[in-house]
């Protein structure tokens, strides 16, 4: 990749009218179209980390008596008043419809999938005809889904055709997609929310895993806990070889939230967001670009500062709520910094 | 030579697909004979005879899925739902040869030449309402008369850059104008899709025919834009306002913009400062030069026009009018492209060119007058009738097919409005081959040719063939159930 270095600090508020020709300004996008690169992503990562989590949860995350552990995941999506106004009953079935097919409920597929569409539709202009045919059509199946698509038989199947979705966007976006100051705010927005999502997953899992007996120094191998975690997150696999023998709470969340190397941990994440930040303001200099530097300075401390123990300690719900906000308020100064029509 | 290679494709291979075509007296678009032109007819039959109509039927049917996956749509509203609509496309393309091309350009051309003078003239001088050419009060009593624009100067006088003009034959192959589209016409995107559609169906449909390619269209438009943009700026920035995805042509928009490498943009994304205009950026605000617009005269600016228009730029007219942004087209051109204004148009044509129309007016009576609106009356079942200010096919009375009934209905609205009516002879239309559940059948079409005129006037070799896709209809509008074809204008 090719990038222009520019000195220039200015990124002036008003171009000069005849200067006008300059490439800078040419690079430069509509700051309504950066706001939808950037939720696009969003979204679009938030249908894979949706679909992966039903799916685990459908397949794995059943008690000895084999109900579906949904409880945990409406609680900590904050879900919990929304879902039993809308379903008294709150089986496993109504989470899952709930979490599916529901537009009502703003952290449903279905919802993220209507709203990742709508800014499709914006920046129809902007992306390629690929990419836009692709989410056209992925979101008219998604709104197409009804009861029957999502029994229990069928979920397992479904999620992996949602995940392909997904996945066929990625390779799109990685193949198509110009790289200019748009192709930044995409990445942006998609690793913040996987940060989000793996907080989130740490969250609805982290108490059934404290609860739960160490047998020595290792979780019980037996229970499914820790695997449902992983394998929610797609990391089981990596987990097992780079920790073979030593399966314990440390070892699972330090790779969920440290390791260097796997795609969906926090530290990976908030590195590439700072890594893209940096790239960023040095290609195309705004003025306001110190305000997101300063917040991931923050979200960055955070992650490096804290020993397993410490964490322990202040509770990781506690921990895992401050990674939260800080990623929120990193998400709005990103948005005041580049796309706040009003500037 | 030339009559036996025509026998040959009306009695030989045509005879396989075309078995039952009847053009039922119309003028056939495509079989029609043409001295000497029928070779390319004789191969697209040929072709398409081959593949029979099972393969057509097969073929429509893929095509039109990749059109509503590619989301090329537009939005019809009715009853409070708006449904995503592809434009029906016919598969079987429409041929224009080269002798009947050549009209078409001058006469498109010719047309819009008069236009810019009649609206250059209106809004400066008046000399034509003055002499009484045209009577004063049609134009000035015309609320598509904009006050606002008298005494603005344009780059090359000219104030309808985008022009559509309605084509129609008649059973003769006669051309006629039906109406001039100068305000935002729409449907050059479908022109450029359906080629695409085209290609990717008919690989070598094609192949030996000669037809002229029309993708430089996005290319002739920036061109066009660019040359609006106030002296001394030397690469224009150049954007496309439209009304946002919500809008039925949103996706012509999109096109368009995509084929001009333009940004297309919304009324909030630009801003007006010092009677300057930019557009807001992710890194602040960058000049913009030159609007291309397909948001209406009545809402781009709050400040002047519909107060209540949340579409618009504040100050973009106060910026036109200082000359540092461009508009097109220009504030004000509804006026020549009225209906009842239409009836002068030969009239206008030879006040300022000195020449005879190069393509007629379709005969039209102008109910304000009272001789006019008697004989449209007393002839209602012979007639279309049709309101002054509307389009889209909207609102208007095709007599020989209406109910008893609806013509009372329009007796009624004529005498109480007659100046909001023109009516014309309900013209013999052309048809052209189109694939029907009943096989191959004859459908009438017309035609929408597109001109871009900066400095001068260039007309894109092909335009909109649209056709009423119901038997013996008329109406081709696509809110009207209307569907469209690729045309082919042979070198």
């Amino acid at each position: 990749m090719t990038m222009r270095q520019t000195q220039s600090q200015g990124g002036a508020t008003r171009a000069d009218d005849g200067a006008s020709t300059d490439l800078r300004i040419r690079a430069l996008l509509p700051a309504r179209y950066g706001d939808a690169i950037f939720w696009l992503a969003r979204y679009m990562e938030r249908i894979e980390n949706l679909a992966r989590m039903l799916d685990v949860t459908e397949s794995f995350a059943r008690d000895d008596r084999g109900v579906g552990n949904w409880r945990s995941v409406v609680q900590i999506n904050g879900d919990d008043a929304l879902f039993r106004k809308r379903y008294p009953q709150g089986s496993g079935a109504d989470a899952v419809r709930f979490y599916l097919l529901d537009r009502d409920n703003p952290t449903s597929i279905g919802f993220a999938m209507r709203a990742a569409y709508q800014n499709a539709r914006t920046l129809r202009p902007l992306i390629s005809t690929e990419m836009w045919a692709q989410i056209n059509v992925f979101n008219k199946e998604i709104e197409a889904l009804g009861p029957a698509d999502i029994a229990a038989s069928r979920l397992s199947a479904l999620c992996g055709r949602i995940k392909d979705g997904c996945h066929t966007h990625a390779g799109l976006i990685e193949a198509t997609f110009y790289r200019d100051q748009g192709w930044y705010f995409y990445q942006l927005g998609k690793y913040l929310e996987r940060a989000d999502q793996t907080t989130r997953l740490l969250d609805i899992q982290h108490h059934l895993l404290l609860s739960q007996p160490e047998d020595g120094t290792n979780l019980r191998a037996d229970r499914i806990e820790w695997q449902v975690l992983l394998r929610a997150a797609a990391g089981y696999h990596a987990f097992r070889r780079v920790s073979p023998r030593r399966i314990n709470l440390e070892a699972v969340l330090g790779f969920m939230l440290f390791d260097e190397a796997f795609p969906r941990s926090l530290r990976l994440c908030v590195r590439t967001v700072g890594t893209l930040l940096e790239r960023l303001r040095q290609t195309y200099p705004v003025l306001r670009s110190a305000k997101p530097l300063e917040c991931y300075d923050e979200l960055d401390v955070s992650l490096t500062d804290r020993s397993y123990q410490r964490m322990i300690e202040t509770g990781l719900h506690d921990y895992l709520d401050l990674l939260q906000q800080q990623i929120g308020k990193l998400s709005s100064a990103i948005g005041q910094a580049y796309f706040d029509a009003s500037a | 030579m030339a009559e036996s290679m025509a026998e040959g494709a009306r009695g030989g291979v045509l005879d396989q697909l075309f078995a039952n075509y009847d053009a039922g007296g119309f003028f056939c678009e495509l079989t029609a004979p043409r001295d000497g032109e029928d070779q390319a007819v004789r191969l697209i039959a040929e072709r398409l005879g081959r593949l029979g109509v099972d393969e057509l039927r097969r073929r429509a049917r893929e095509v039109e899925r990749s059109l509503y996956d590619l989301g090329v749509t537009f939005t019809v509203y009715s009853d409070a739902n708006a449904i995503d609509r592809i434009l029906p496309f016919d598969l079987i393309p429409r041929v224009l040869f080269a002798r009947e091309w050549a009209q078409i350009e001058a006469g498109v051309a010719q047309r819009v030449r008069a236009l810019n003078l009649f609206l250059h003239d209106l809004y400066h001088d008046q000399h034509i309402l003055r002499d009484g050419t045209i009577p004063a009060e049609l134009v000035l009593g015309n609320a598509n008369f904009r006050p606002e624009m008298v005494g603005i100067d344009l780059k090359h006088q000219t104030y309808i850059q985008i022009c559509g003009i309605d084509l129609v034959r008649d059973e003769r192959g006669r051309f006629f104008v039906l109406e001039d589209n100068g305000r935002t016409p729409s449907g050059a995107s479908y022109v450029l899709e359906n080629r695409h559609a085209m290609r990717r169906i008919f690989p070598d449909l094609m192949a030996d025919i000669g037809v002229r390619p029309i993708d430089n269209y996005g290319l002739k438009l920036q061109e066009a834009m660019s040359s609006l943009a106030p002296d001394g700026v030397l690469d224009p920035h150049v954007v496309l306002l439209s009304p946002g995805i919500y809008n039925s042509a949103y996706f012509e928009h999109v096109c368009l913009a995509r084929e001009m490498g333009a940004w297309l943009v919304e009324g909030r994304d630009l801003v007006a400062i010092d009677d300057r205009i930019y557009m807001r950026t992710t890194g602040g605000l960058v000049p913009v030069h030159v609007i291309y617009r397909r948001i209406n005269d009545d809402f781009i600016d709050p400040r002047v026009f519909r107060p209540d228009s949340m579409l618009g730029v504040p100050g973009v007219m106060a910026a036109f009018r200082k000359g540092n942004v461009a508009l097109a087209n220009a504030v004000g051109t509804g006026v020549a492209d009225d209906k009842a204004v239409y009836a002068y148009v030969p009239k206008i044509i030879r006040y300022y060119l000195d020449q005879d129309p190069i393509l007629p007016n379709v005969e039209t009576h102008i109910c304000r007058e009272p001789a006019a609106l008697a004989y449209t009356l007393d002839n209602l079942d012979k007639l279309v009738v049709k309101p002054v200010g509307e389009s889209g096919g909207y609102g208007l009375l095709v007599g020989p097919a209406a109910s008893a009934a609806e013509r009372e209905k329009f007796r009624g609205l004529l005498k109480a409005d007659p100046a909001n009516y023109i009516s014309q002879p309900t013209l013999k239309l052309s048809v052209a081959p189109t694939l029907t559940e009943a096989g191959v059948a004859a459908r009438h079409v017309d035609l929408r040719p597109f001109a871009i005129t900066g400095d001068s006037t260039w007309v894109l070799p092909g335009g909109l063939t649209r056709v009423a896709l119901r038997a013996g209809s008329l109406v081709v509008n696509s809110s009207q159930g209307g569907g469209s074809k690729d045309t082919w204008v042979l070198a």
